[in-house]
């Protein structure tokens, strides 16, 4: 049994965490979630593909009101990734309009999310400002 | 007027806010109701109904019916986020340009007063204690919160801010001038929700829901219904001349839905589908964007206004930032935005919005609009997004009687 899971099934972990995305063999088009077909040619053959781990900050938020059982503030973030445009919170900073700009440089770091009964580490991403 | 033009004969919006008293089938059929007696018509002359209410049950089209009028005519039941209205509007057309019937009836109605916060699932609290995939992410936790917002202020929110980084000057106190301006134009609006002058400063300083969006910044949920009667122009040379003058003419009616860029999985692209939209309208309709005397747009949110400014060609591609502050879009410039005070404080009763905003722009072509007329007004536009996404686009034009 393994002792972690990532959050999602597009992170991939290990030595060198990143994302992987599915990408169109046709005119690859990038995609994260499971897929029937390309929605920019509509065709059917994919192939994985890594995704860079820094990029810039292409757009935010900081979100201060949020559903129920989803703790703020945090910053929700586009980032070009170079060239594949991945959504992710930025992490490991203040969320204030100061410490987050557009623009900015970030990396890919991962986060453990707790562990559950069977002692399974879940461990998600987040994007922090590149040293 | 030629044959084949369509017009609005009737046209009808509530109050909006909070209507305790009334539900989704009180508020349609109140707007239903009046909106044919506006046109000088009745149920009976109706040859087709289009009707949505997001929230709502499927039927809502049949519950106004068995209110108002069983004529047995085919009911048509829309759903397209906040782009229902117009849709249903659309719908009507489409059924009167095909030559099914020659005159419709669209509806659009929402209870929304008090609803609170959209998009964002939140987390529910699990009954297992084990991480197993699910969903198209595999994701073994919710994502909200955790990969980026599926909150609407926050989605939102970043389309402005994704403006900003392109273009540059779009600052926190940019948006909340955006939405001075409509929560100004909204007190000489008697059937907004809110009409109450708020300063830049007010504005920033209320609650944060999603930086750079305050409460104030945010669309108002409220109760609302609005519904049109659209007519073809042979059947409008058959009727009065009082109801040739006031029948507004559609003189374009677009829907598009999001066509595939890089990014809009990750982040809804709000604009390439309205600028094809305003492309085709404009084509459509013969008028320039500069000829517009009034513009409904969806402001949603504060920072949504921003991005309509460019995608609908009021400004140079880019110049957004410099078109609002010239100026242009109070009711007083060239180019008047949102002069009912738009969804920031006129309220945003989800399926009633795309027909309300017709509502708007017919009011001031017929001179009916009172203290808040746009004097002359001859061509207006009206504009909604569907999260999702669809864009529905209306020009209208002044009857030439």
């Amino acid at each position: 049994m393994p002792t972690q899971v990532p959050h999602v099934n597009y992170l991939v972990l290990g030595d060198k965490p990143h994302l992987v995305a599915n990408e169109c063999i046709s005119c690859k088009a990038r995609f994260f979630d499971r897929r029937n077909a390309c929605a920019n040619c509509s065709g059917t053959e994919f192939k994985k593909v890594d995704i860079g781990t820094t990029g810039i900050v292409r757009s935010f938020t900081i979100v201060t009101f949020a559903a129920p059982g989803v703790p703020v503030p945090f910053v929700a973030a586009i980032i070009d990734c170079e060239g594949t445009s991945v959504r992710g919170n930025i992490i490991n900073t203040e969320p204030t309009p100061d410490k987050i700009t557009l623009g900015m440089k970030v990396q890919l770091v991962t986060t453990s999310l707790g562990s559950d009964d069977d002692g399974v580490e879940a461990i998600g991403f987040g994007f922090e400002p590149a040293k | 007027m030629a044959a084949d033009d369509i017009y609005i004969l009737g046209i009808y919006m509530t109050k909006f806010g909070k209507h305790t008293d009334k539900d989704v089938v009180d508020l349609a059929s109140e707007a239903v109701l009046a909106a044919l007696k506006d046109g000088g018509v009745t149920m009976k002359d109706m040859g087709i109904m289009a009707a949505g209410c997001l929230m709502g049950q499927g039927s809502i089209g049949q519950m106004i019916q068995k209110q108002v009028g069983q004529t047995g005519i085919p009911v048509y039941n829309v759903s397209n986020a906040c782009a229902t209205g117009a849709t249903a509007l659309r719908t009507a057309i489409m059924a009167v340009k095909a030559g099914e019937c020659d005159m419709g009836l669209a509806v659009g109605v929402e209870k929304l007063a008090g609803v609170g916060l959209l998009g964002g699932g939140g987390r529910p609290k699990s009954d297992g204690n084990k991480w197993s995939p699910s969903g198209r992410f595999g994701a073994v936790a919710p994502t909200d919160g955790r990969i980026g917002t599926d909150t609407m202020p926050g989605t939102f929110a970043q389309v402005g801010m994704e403006y900003g980084h392109k273009y540059g000057g779009a600052t926190f106190e940019l948006f909340a001038r955006i939405s001075e301006k409509n929560h100004s134009h909204s007190t000489l609006n008697p059937l907004a929700a809110y009409s109450k002058a708020m300063s830049k400063d007010e504005i920033m300083n209320d609650i944060m829901i999603s930086y750079p969006n305050t409460r104030p910044m945010c669309s108002a949920n409220c109760d609302g219904a609005a519904a049109a009667v659209v007519v073809s122009g042979t059947k409008l040379k058959t009727l009065s001349l009082e109801q040739q003058r006031r029948a507004i003419k559609v003189s374009a009616s677009i829907l598009t839905s999001d066509p595939y860029q890089e990014a809009c999985q990750v982040l809804p692209d709000v604009n390439t589908l309205t600028r094809i939209a305003a492309k085709q309208a404009y084509e459509q309709s013969g008028v320039s964007p500069q000829d517009l005397n009034l513009i409904e747009l969806h402001d949603c949110f504060a920072t949504a206004e921003l991005v309509h400014y460019d995608n609908l060609m009021l400004c140079p591609e880019g110049g957004a930032v410099d078109f609002f502050n010239s100026g242009a879009t109070w009711r007083t410039g060239s180019s008047p935005v949102n002069v009912s005070g738009g969804l920031e404080s006129k309220g945003h009763p989800i399926a009633a919005t795309g027909i309300a905003n017709i509502w708007e722009v017919c009011h001031h072509l017929r001179g009916e609009a009172g203290p808040r007329q746009i004097e002359g007004a001859k061509v207006g536009l009206a504009h909604v997004i569907g999260l999702g996404s669809a864009c529905g686009i209306h020009v209208l034009e002044k009857s030439a009687l």
